[in-house]
């Protein structure tokens, strides 16, 4: 098959639309465009029908008992505000510490430190070098204050999969309520919202194959019963948590894409799986000095990210991106122009964090796609340092860490 | 980034890549920035006057470590001297967030300067003009 360009290999960041999915939206934009609040007439019992087959779709693949556990928001970050803002204020009177970790997506982050300025107290625990968390570390930050435990179930840079079961464990056996950002696990890898412990889950539709602008928060009916702070006042939609017009198109694609995930997701991901680890071999075993970042089992089965020694990530991207879109944790890509707090969270030098690149493959990933990306990588990178002055300080043997680097 | 066709052509074409032997006579070696930083250029002046540079960090610092051994390029010291960051800026049209690429490229040139007047001018002087 030819190739055809540019070749998305971003899926961290967003995936396309299934057109599966993009079909059965399709009608609930014009025939079928009632509100599903509108109890008197077709429109919205038809409205309605289709938001509860979607709660229902989104449920059964994360393991929920009950399709009402699950409040449609606008996306993942929203989901993220809800949950841990949401039990922060239902839960002031009991506590005000919050346990999460340093490698939570942004949202995560963002949240815990603006309740921080109001008052709340928030542990960021640190992540080993292959960005897993230690659970006992978990347990050893708990006080008597903590009222929630938010730790992402997948990082969207590496891919770890955290030991969400055991924390799950910890959570109930201490009564503290958990909340797990699952945006990069949900449809990728099984998640069991029951068997594993989870009282709060964030997930978005458009990193499943499903449209932007529609995700969920599985908010706990049972053992123990959750309780959350709405953000948004208004009509009272979703059992009160999230005021606001449903978005009937978007909920029956997010439904509709999670239902095909569920379906395809050990094939999928067996088949993610083999094309990545084709993907790492070619470049592990065609350049000196690479590194796998993350942890090389407990990973999500589409995700790789390599730190490429003496060699700058954006220039890398640069030297790919008229034909293959990446992403990479160089400064030089990010607004801040901070290189990568998650990379540099697993205690690789900085230098490294600026030379990480991360591939998302997915659905529509060939093998012909990875071949191209995994050639054109190497010879990207090969041709970087040959014009590095720090590959050849390395060649002559001189140790770059010895040099008095002045830093702007 | 978007960046300008200038930026793009260095990054694709990169003019005069490559190392002097520190040691050979009339060379100046100027090694600018830190690898945490993300940006490393080595920049190195020949009198009467060649240059040739080897940089670590994104699109635009290539771009203006290339573009600044062009127009080291048979220059003079005293000419050398006054290329100002400004006017890699306005030639690669960089955007805000990369000025400092700008700048590194003009430290280099000046620690290249400086490391030749250290190693070679007063022996130069001292000898008589020398071309190398």
């Amino acid at each position: 098959m030819a190739l055809k360009f540019p070749i998305f290999m971003d899926s961290h960041s967003t995936t396309p639309v299934d057109p599966r999915v993009l079909e059965a939206m399709i009608p609930y934009f014009t025939e079928k465009f009632g509100h599903p609040g509108s109890r008197n007439h077709p429109f919205g019992w038809e409205a309605e029908a289709a938001t509860d087959k979607s709660r229902e779709q989104v449920a059964k693949l994360i393991g929920a008992r009950d399709p009402k556990e699950i409040v449609f928001t606008s996306g993942g970050t929203e989901s993220i505000n809800l949950a841990i803002k949401g039990v922060a204020e239902m839960y002031r009177e009991k506590g005000n510490h919050i346990v999460t970790t340093a490698i939570e997506q942004r949202a995560g982050l963002d949240v815990c430190k603006h309740l921080e300025r109001q008052g709340h107290q928030v542990t960021y625990l640190p992540v080993a070098a292959d960005g897993l968390m230690d659970v006992e570390a978990i347990r050893k930050a708990i006080t008597d204050k903590t009222i929630l435990i938010s730790v992402m179930f997948a990082n969207n840079e590496i891919g770890t999969i955290q030991p969400i079961a055991e924390i799950g464990k910890l959570a109930k056996e201490k009564g503290i309520i958990f909340h797990t950002d699952a945006t990069q696990a949900v449809g990728k890898i099984p998640v069991d919202v029951e068997g594993m412990g989870i009282d709060l889950l964030s997930c978005t539709a458009h990193m499943i194959y499903g449209p932007k602008g529609v995700g969920a928060l599985y908010v706990r009916r049972k053992n123990p019963r959750v309780r959350i702070a709405p953000l948004l006042d208004g009509g009272g939609h979703e059992r009160g948590m999230r005021s606001g017009t449903v978005p009937v198109p978007l909920t029956v694609g997010f439904g509709k894409a999670a239902e095909i995930c569920r379906e395809v997701m050990p094939e999928e991901s067996a088949r993610l799986k083999a094309l990545r680890d084709k993907l790492q071999d070619k470049i592990l075993s065609s350049m000196d000095e690479v590194y796998l970042n993350g942890h090389p089992e407990k990973r999500l089965p589409h995700n790789l990210n390599i730190s490429f020694a003496y060699v700058e990530g954006e220039s890398v991207l640069m030297g790919l991106n008229k034909e293959v879109a990446l992403s990479s944790g160089s400064a030089c890509t990010s607004a801040t122009l901070e290189p990568s707090y998650v990379i540099a969270a697993l205690g690789v030098g900085s230098e490294l964090a600026h030379s990480s690149i991360r591939f998302g493959l997915h659905r529509f990933t060939t093998e012909e796609e990875v071949d191209y990306v995994g050639d054109g990588t190497v010879r990207v990178v090969t041709r970087l340092r040959e014009m590095s002055p720090l590959y050849e300080l390395a060649k002559e043997g001189v140790d770059i860490k010895s040099i008095q680097w002045k830093a702007e | 980034m978007a960046y300008s066709e200038k930026v793009i052509d260095h990054y694709n074409n990169p003019r005069n890549v490559g190392s002097f032997s520190k040691d050979t006579p009339g060379v100046g070696t100027g090694l600018v920035g830190a690898p945490e930083c993300g940006d490393v250029m080595k920049l190195q002046i020949k009198v009467n006057l060649d240059a040739k540079f080897k940089t670590f960090g994104c699109g635009s610092a290539i771009a203006s470590s290339s573009l600044a051994t062009e127009w080291l390029k048979g220059k003079s010291v005293d000419e050398a001297v006054k290329i100002k960051n400004t006017d890699i800026v306005n030639e690669l049209k960089l955007p805000p967030v990369k000025i400092h690429c700008s700048v590194l490229a003009e430290d280099a040139i000046k620690a290249a300067l400086a490391d030749y007047r250290e190693k070679w001018a007063k022996k130069e002087t001292a000898a008589g003009a020398r071309t190398s």
